[in-house]
């Protein structure tokens, strides 16, 4: 729901990591981290940013979205795994008390210029 | 050419959190941000909590809506001081963000306060995403919704601190299975406390309030 206003940030972001002296480079693509925990679904994200990244120096970029799993790590008896459904309990031990290792990524990792 | 970026996409409100938790921390302020889905009673418990814990504490409100300042001039009977944001400004936002709770938070008179709650806009999902530079997150549901709200917004009780179950005085009129929804909560958060209590008749607070009580002791002794 809040996904305009994402693509906002993304985009404020990207542009201002354009380095200096290439703002004429076209941007093909920005590459993101989206965590399968995080209240973002990328299809209306991709959406949102084509829409507003018209008259930017991102018009036309491919908005990449890589989703990271959840992964979590028992914080009784150190056993790791994947979280597919909504159970957050250790599957080892069904101890409470766990960590989430990943899966609430909402980055930017890089973004590709078009090679002259 | 691949240009390395690696920043948050939040980064801009999750700085702000950071400096609204600074503030609250110097003027010793406990800050709740209460969420839920519309129509949980949020604003009822919020004025039924706030009868029984004024003027031992000292309390404010912020209310986040889309439109409407309803929520602000009922809560505003209890005699607390209560800052309306209306979100349509801010281009209907589906939650609050940092920046706007700061803002909001300018109104008040922060030394006169213990107790500063948030009540974000009704919404399961996104004001889950959004740090505000609260101290606790609570999140509301109603025994009228679905036993399986838990399980289908999982990080909304993922991020909360606890939970209270609101309508409990329905629960006769009702086909709701309250075992079920306490086990979907403790499947996505096992150790989050849960407080069953119906904010028409008061029944249950007792135990929300120590709660409440005793986070705002924490703050204030640091």
């Amino acid at each position: 729901m809040h996904e305009m206003g994402i693509a906002k940030q993304i985009i404020e972001i990207a542009t201002s990591s354009i380095p200096g002296g290439m703002e004429d480079i076209p941007v093909e693509r920005v590459n993101l981290k989206v965590g399968k925990l995080s209240s973002v679904v990328p299809d209306s994200l991709r959406f949102c940013f084509e829409i507003l990244s018209i008259n930017t120096p991102l018009s036309g970029a491919d908005l990449n979205i890589e989703v990271v799993p959840i992964l979590a790590r028992c914080n009784e008896c150190k056993f790791e795994w994947t979280i597919n459904e909504p159970i957050f309990m250790c599957k080892n031990c069904k101890s409470g008390s766990i960590e989430i290792i990943s899966g609430r990524e909402l980055d930017i990792t890089s973004i590709e210029l078009e090679n002259k | 050419m691949e240009i390395k970026v690696i920043r948050k996409v939040l980064d801009v409100n999750n700085t702000m959190a950071k400096q609204n938790r600074k503030m609250f921390t110097e003027k010793e302020v406990f800050v709740l941000n209460v969420m839920s889905s519309p129509g949980s009673g949020k604003t009822t418990t919020l004025e039924k909590t706030l009868s029984y814990i004024i003027p031992e504490i000292k309390s404010a409100v912020i209310v986040g809506d889309i439109c409407t300042s309803n929520d602000a001039n009922r809560l505003a009977t209890t005699g607390v001081s209560v800052v309306q944001i209306n979100t349509d400004e801010f281009g209907g936002d589906c939650h609050l963000a940092a920046h706007v709770v700061e803002k909001a938070a300018c109104n008040l008179d922060l030394d006169a306060i213990d107790l500063l709650i948030v009540e974000n806009v009704g919404n399961l999902v996104c004001p889950a995403e959004f740090d505000i530079g609260e101290d606790a997150k609570i999140v509301v549901l109603s025994v009228t919704e679905g036993e399986d709200k838990p399980v289908k917004y999982p990080l909304m009780f993922r991020v909360c601190d606890a939970a209270i179950l609101n309508k409990i005085d329905l629960l006769p009129y009702l086909d709701y299975n309250r075992e079920e929804v306490l086990n979907n909560i403790r499947q996505v958060h096992p150790e989050m406390p849960v407080f069953e209590l119906s904010a028409k008749t008061g029944d249950g607070f007792t135990p929300w309030i120590e709660w409440l009580k005793s986070g705002v002791n924490r703050k204030i002794a640091g």
